[in-house]
């Protein structure tokens, strides 16, 4: 039997890949406890990478979405309505088979664009594996759920600070930069905080989906089921996973909680916002 | 005398009788043709229905048919959703630890690479190649020195291959080769591989009278070439019968 | 369906697609939808039992419950949700199967979980050894129903239990003015009232239990995402009718009838707000009063 220390080495890092630890998985009676600890722990990496670039990206381009959307011209906010609602509308989960089978229809060397001058060549052969594919679709999911929550936050920004901005004569980027997008920000920070919480539980649906895992390097809810097909046991690998995961919620909390108080500095006490962890949302 | 000889009688046929009301669930995927699959009339059609049927009614035995994914299809069989597997599943002994196999209904058949056509061999070595996860090939694959992509579906690694992602596919040979034949694009690349027993049913380790009464049956079927028959039905004649 | 569907090979585009569209494993895919409505309409008034439950515990003043409450709501929250989904249906019939191996089997000395199998004498099996197919497909929707109800009581039961704390404290001063008892101004202020309030987070728990059904493709059961893998695979000419790899279009019709869902879910909690805001003190309730007025 294997010692927690052999599991560690053989098994933190294996979902990384084969290079990274022991090239097979435990199977059967082979499995220990400790197996599942580190298996299941390492692949939150997966978790973490997924969850923090598609909020990294998703933060952006909800901020630019929610701006079309609440713009007067319909050239803006139809498009973005639209993009909006499709993407909250159905499920994630569907949303990824949907993108994988249209990932996988694309051709393998690319696709040329004739530019004239020039021929650009989108490499789209990356799309169908899950660490480009499905971040691709988890960030348009984000940006579409993040996108309505600043929309409902820009249509809240109160009069006075606008007017204030007028009459400082602040116009244009200025206006939004200083005025515009951190009142934004403070506004829907409650809710945003709870829509990163539950992208990074989404996470957990993608090797669940079409994309595939590639030398059985998955993220850890892929090692749990994995466990739980081998040893017939739900109550070792799922409650360890729920474990993982409600240690990195509160690490989520603890985060954008920093980030909530700085933006509320300028309020007195009573009137700032506090996060509470309210879900709204899921996929 | 005679009453009584005749009430042990009645009593023998109503026992039979009632034997013949035992329902045997026989699990299978329905995924893999041409083993097992739903046709388009939504029945399954197959080798392995129609041998299963034929099984059934040479052990006086009613049968269901249940479809269960590939994936946790031996928890479920253990679970007790249904008695039997008869899904193309190959006799191993990792296998053997979980559940209990009959004798082989169909020989070891070589597994096969395909790709798009073209393909260097090499690939077999150090490319990606795809497969069904929790099959023999995909074991094969995870312990050569190439990258496994797994799918839970066969119809996955085919789509895998012709979309590029992966280089080749290695499954049995005749799930590829009705493809592969109909294809053309699609080739088989390198050697075959040997993984593997023969294709058995799967019972639970408990139900020994069960895997006993089968057995029978296929020694039976082996021996008056029925069983041959229909494997040449589904498998071409160049397929290696008993 | 059609005369014409005898020979499919020699058909023209439109009707070997009239044939296709309407072949056996589709009607089962247009059937499958209707599981998925089931699951719906089963699971949103269970859900709401044990969202109430947990809201009349978070609001108890009795600690232990209380506290059941609260972990109840907490955990829910904080792990994912497809953990629960895949958890419950094997962790509950494994307990109801130790349950009655206990009631059942007191003489059985062996323990039940050996190495890797779970091991429980004949008559503890459940459902019955010998059960027919459809015992055990409600039996596995059964299982499926308990787990989505169990995650989205927790939802609703912080929906309810916020939208409770929402009745204005004048209405809840008048009933202890007039001599209620808290348990009666519970029951005849503010349960009437808190509907209005709880409806926003009522129909955006509603628009996630669609979303969530999909993922019943997990547990086993044949529904739309089953059938649209299946269908859209490519099919040799084994098949009836060959074709190559259609799924893009199949899950995009998928999630056209999810969008369409949505919409419909929209539309008709929109309806419902309405309906429920006339007479209440809210700026909706006001509104409706100046419309009706003018």
């Amino acid at each position: 039997m294997r010692t927690c220390a052999e599991s560690f080495q053989s098994y933190v890092l294996r979902p990384l890949g084969r290079d990274y630890g022991e090239n097979l998985l435990p199977r059967g009676l082979d499995i220990t406890f400790c197996d599942q600890l580190f298996l299941i722990g390492g692949g939150l990496i997966w978790n973490v990478y997924f969850a923090g670039v598609a909020i990294f990206f998703g933060f952006f381009l909800a901020t630019a979405v929610a701006l079309a959307k609440f713009s007067q011209s319909p050239w803006l906010n139809r498009p973005a309505g639209a993009f909006v609602f499709f993407f909250r509308g159905s499920p994630l989960f569907i949303q990824f088979f949907f993108f994988y089978s249209a990932f996988v229809l694309l051709p393998r060397v690319g696709i040329e664009i004739p530019l004239g001058f020039t021929t650009l060549t989108l490499h789209t052969s990356a799309l169908t594996t899950a660490q480009v594919g499905a971040l691709f679709v988890l960030i348009l999911n984000t940006t579409a759920y993040s996108a309505e929550l600043f929309y409902g936050a820009l249509r809240a920004i109160p009069k006075g600070d606008l007017e204030a901005a007028d009459a400082y004569g602040l116009t244009g980027f200025a206006r939004f930069r200083r005025i515009v997008w951190p009142n934004m920000l403070r506004l829907s920070w409650p809710s945003y905080t709870n829509e990163a919480i539950f992208l990074t539980h989404s996470t957990t649906l993608v090797f669940l989906s079409a994309f595939p895992a590639r030398q059985q390097s998955g993220e850890a809810f892929y090692y749990a089921r994995y466990f739980v097909d081998q040893t017939f046991n739900p109550f070792v690998a799922y409650p360890l996973v729920a474990a993982y995961f409600i240690l990195l919620t509160l690490a989520i909390i603890g985060t954008f909680g920093l980030v909530n108080i700085r933006l509320n500095r300028h309020l007195p006490r009573p009137q700032r916002a506090r996060i509470r962890f309210r879900p709204q949302y899921l996929r | 005398m005679k009453k009584l000889t005749l009430t042990l009688a009645a009593l023998a046929l109503s026992a039979t009788g009632a034997a013949a009301q035992d329902v045997v669930r026989m699990g299978t995927e329905g995924a893999y043709p041409p083993f097992n699959f739903i046709n388009d009339a939504n029945e399954l059609e197959g080798f392995e229905i129609d041998l299963g049927n034929e099984m059934c009614q040479r052990a006086e035995l009613t049968c269901e048919w249940v479809i269960n994914d590939w994936d946790t299809i031996i928890p479920n069989l253990v679970a007790g959703n249904y008695d039997t597997i008869i899904a193309g599943m190959s006799i191993t002994d990792a296998r053997r630890e979980v559940i209990a196999f009959t004798q082989e209904y169909k020989m070891p058949d070589p597994s096969l690479y395909a790709a798009l056509s073209g393909t260097d061999s090499s690939v077999i070595e150090g490319g990606v190649i795809a497969a069904q996860s929790n099959t023999i090939q995909a074991g094969h694959v995870a312990e050569t020195g190439a990258d496994l992509l797994e799918f839970p579906t066969p119809d996955e690694t085919i789509s895998a291959v012709r979309s590029g992602e992966a280089d080749a596919v290695l499954a049995d040979g005749d799930f590829l080769r009705t493809i592969v034949n109909e294809a053309a694009d699609l080739e088989f690349v390198g050697e075959p591989v040997f993984v593997g027993g023969g294709v058995g049913m799967g019972l639970r380790q408990s139900d020994t009278e069960l895997r006993e009464t089968f057995d029978a049956v296929i020694a039976e079927m082996k021996e008056d070439g029925s069983l041959n028959e229909l494997l040449i039905k589904w498998f071409g004649e160049d397929t290696p019968v008993f | 369906m059609f005369q014409f569907c005898a020979d499919p090979s020699i058909l023209p585009d439109w009707q070997w697609f009239a044939c296709y569209l309407t072949s056996g494993t589709h009607l089962a895919f247009y059937r499958s939808f209707l599981v998925v409505m089931l699951l719906l309409v089963v699971v949103a008034p269970l859900a709401l039992g044990m969202g109430m439950l947990g809201a009349l515990a978070l609001r108890s003043h009795f600690l232990p419950f209380n506290w059941v409450g609260q972990g109840y709501v907490n955990l829910v929250r904080g792990v994912p949700d497809i953990v629960f989904f895949l958890f419950v249906p094997i962790a509950l019939g494994q307990g109801i199967e130790w349950v009655l191996h206990q009631i059942n089997c007191p003489d059985w000395d062996q323990p039940i979980r050996q190495g890797n199998d779970f091991i429980v004498c004949r008559e503890a099996k459940m459902p019955p050894v010998g059960a027919s197919a459809w015992v055990r497909n409600v039996y596995g929707f059964a299982m499926a129903v308990v787990a989505f109800a169990l995650v989205f009581g927790a939802f609703v039961a912080n929906t309810l239990y916020g939208a409770m704390r929402a009745v204005p404290r004048a209405q809840i001063e008048t009933a202890e003015a007039y001599g209620m008892t808290r348990a009666q101004a519970f029951r005849r202020i503010v349960l009437p009232q808190m509907w209005v309030f709880a409806l926003p987070g009522l129909s955006n728990i509603w628009q996630i239990l669609i979303k969530s059904t999909p993922l019943l493709f997990l547990l086993g059961i044949q529904d739309a995402v089953f059938w649209a893998r299946e269908l859209g695979g490519a099919k040799t000419s084994l098949f009836t009718y060959p074709h190559p790899d259609w799924r893009v279009w199949y899950f995009m019709a998928l999630l056209v009838f999810y969008l369409f869902l949505t919409w419909a879910s929209e539309r008709g909690f929109g309806w419902l707000t309405l309906r429920m805001s006339h007479g209440q003190a809210t700026a909706e309730g006001e509104r409706l009063r100046r419309k009706a007025v003018a």
